[in-house]
């Protein structure tokens, strides 16, 4: 559904990056070092970073530079990290934070 | 202790560093983010002279700019609270705490939130969000999008994702509420559009458009269709519709239109659904100024400027001894007069430092940021000479008031 924008009209080329491996919540995702965490999710398809701390309701970026705390998640354990201000790099474990996700939602997040 | 530290990596902030460093200052750069630039590097439009103004780029001639002139940059740093001590600024942050004489707050603008009925969906973002996604990041916010609210940022970004292959399926106004009256009201909004339509976004846009017919609306890339709004650049512009409710499960998958009156009011039974992976809010831009707030500067609002904004001199000086204010924390404007403001505030603070002979220098940079807002491709507010008079009235008053009779 998303994708990356690798040719541009006016920006050109994407610039060539590393790739690197990730993971999110178990899983093994690839994405480019350095960019935020929020933009390798998104170009893997993944918009749910956390669940509502009371509701349980899904969550995903909404101001993207860093002034709404919407995109929370645990970064290699540490928590409240801003998915899009924090630079990916190998290796790097990301969780969810917030309820649990289901196994069944994740699923169908990913495949569906 | 530094000379002078400044909060923000904009456009204002690295050429406030650039200027007070190239006099023999010794700067320091704090911003959060983890490219410098601020919101310049999601910016992309043609000028008119054909030329495009790619923020990337300047942002990157910027930072250049001001590592080669000697200041000291940190990015990833976040800025909680700032406090005067005697003579000093104390800048805390989230990794260390830093002192200096004089602080320069260049914080830039933030978006107004919109509230609609699904709104923290996944899916659902800020249109500055979805900038950024595309421009700086080059990952697409979805396939299809809906805009809400239409004012001349989600106009330009609008363009700007059309630019990267991702569809924009409308530009439509939120609910009325009372809370975003001015945000809903179609003629109001008609007014606004109007300033930006000369901007096309693209020649790629203007010629491949299927619409245009010669007629002066036509050539600002406008074109009525009945009863419904307009087309700008191709993309559907409802001003007789709002998006009452955005739907999905787990992310986004449509949202609900329905026709409102003139007066914004929702008429019953004439809902539609537009499918759509994304949705992105425009609910414009306001001067983040909570720093400023928290040191005890006055304030005043300022409707033309997006809001409140910290009193200041045409200097760049507040009210506070050591504190200054550059970029769209005064006020909501275009990157190139945010990258002149700092140049008053470099030279400011060099003059304030002890550095002699830069008056002139100073007057000069202040004729610059006039001159740099008359020739301005567009305004975010039609009238805002109008609020930067304001300001210079009040802060005039303030100082009348305050000397002993
Ligand atoms: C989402 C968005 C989109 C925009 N798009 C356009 C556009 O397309 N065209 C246009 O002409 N104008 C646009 N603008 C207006 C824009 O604000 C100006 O063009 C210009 O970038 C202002 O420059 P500045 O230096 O004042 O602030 P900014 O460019 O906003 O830079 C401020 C910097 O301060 C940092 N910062 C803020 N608070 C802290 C803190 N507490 N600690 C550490 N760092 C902090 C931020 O991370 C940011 O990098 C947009 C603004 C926003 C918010
Ligand atoms: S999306 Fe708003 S802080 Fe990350």
């Amino acid at each position: 559904m998303s994708e990356r924008i690798t040719n541009h009209p006016v920006l050109g080329p994407i610039d060539m990056k590393k790739e690197v491996s990730f993971i999110f919540n178990g899983k093994i995702y690839k994405g480019y070092e350095g960019e935020s965490i929020a933009a390798a999710l998104l170009a893997n398809n993944i918009r749910t970073l956390r669940y509502h701390e009371e509701s349980g309701s899904p969550r995903g970026i909404y101001c993207n530079i860093g002034h709404c705390f919407e995109c929370r998640v645990t970064v290699n354990e540490k928590q409240g990290q801003r998915a899009c201000l924090t630079p990916l790099k190998e290796g790097m474990a990301i969780q969810s934070s917030g309820m649990l996700p289901t196994p069944v939602k994740e699923w169908r997040e990913t495949y569906v | 202790m530094y000379d002078v530290i400044i909060i923000g990596a904009g456009p204002a902030g690295l050429s406030a560093a650039t200027t007070s460093a190239n006099e023999g200052l010794n700067v320091l750069v704090i911003d959060e983010y983890m490219k410098a630039g601020g919101r310049l590097l999601g910016q992309l439009y043609e000028e008119p002279d054909g030329t495009y103004w790619n923020g990337i780029k300047e942002s990157n001639h910027l930072y250049e700019q001001a590592r080669r002139s000697g200041a000291e940059i940190k990015l990833r740093n976040s800025v909680h609270n700032i406090e005067k001590s005697g003579d000093v600024w104390l800048v805390y942050t989230e990794r260390a705490t830093y002192e200096t004489s004089h602080l320069l707050l260049a914080t830039g603008a933030a978006e107004s939130p919109l509230p609609v009925p699904g709104w923290t969906l996944p899916g659902v973002m800020s249109v500055g969000a979805a900038q950024v996604m595309t421009n700086v990041h080059r990952v697409k916010p979805g396939k299809r999008g809906v805009i809400i609210g239409v004012n001349p940022l989600a106009a330009v970004i609008a363009s700007e994702l059309q630019m990267a292959g991702v569809e924009v399926a409308a530009l439509t106004l939120p609910q009325m509420n009372g809370l975003n009256e001015e945000a809903a009201n179609p003629k109001q909004v008609m007014n606004q559009l109007l300033h930006v339509a000369h901007m096309a976004p693209s020649a790629l846009i203007r010629q491949g458009s299927k619409w245009m017919k010669p007629s002066i609306m036509q050539q600002l890339g406008i074109t009525f269709y009945p009863k419904s709004g307009f087309k700008m650049w191709g993309i559907p512009v409802h001003l007789r519709k709002a998006v009452t409710e955005i739907l999905g499960d787990e992310k986004v998958a449509a949202v609900k239109l329905a026709t409102v009156k003139p007066n914004g009011d929702v008429i019953e039974g004439t809902e539609e659904i537009i499918t759509c992976d994304f949705v992105c809010i425009a609910g414009g831009l306001y001067p983040l100024t909570e720093l400023a707030a928290v040191a005890g500067c006055p304030f005043y609002l300022v409707e033309e400027l997006g809001g409140y904004v910290p009193l200041h001199n045409e200097r760049m000086e507040t009210a506070l001894d050591g504190l200054y204010v550059a970029g769209n924390i005064t006020g909501i404007e275009g990157a190139k007069i945010a990258i002149a403001q700092g140049v008053t505030a470099g030279l400011t603070m060099a003059s304030n430092h002890g550095v002699p002979g830069l008056e002139a220098r100073i007057d000069q940079s202040i004729k610059e940021i006039e001159h740099t807002r008359d020739s301005a491709p567009f305004h975010f507010h039609p009238d805002v000479k109008k609020g930067k008079q304001i300001v210079q009235e009040k802060w005039e008053e303030m100082m009348k008031a305050e000397q002993p009779l």
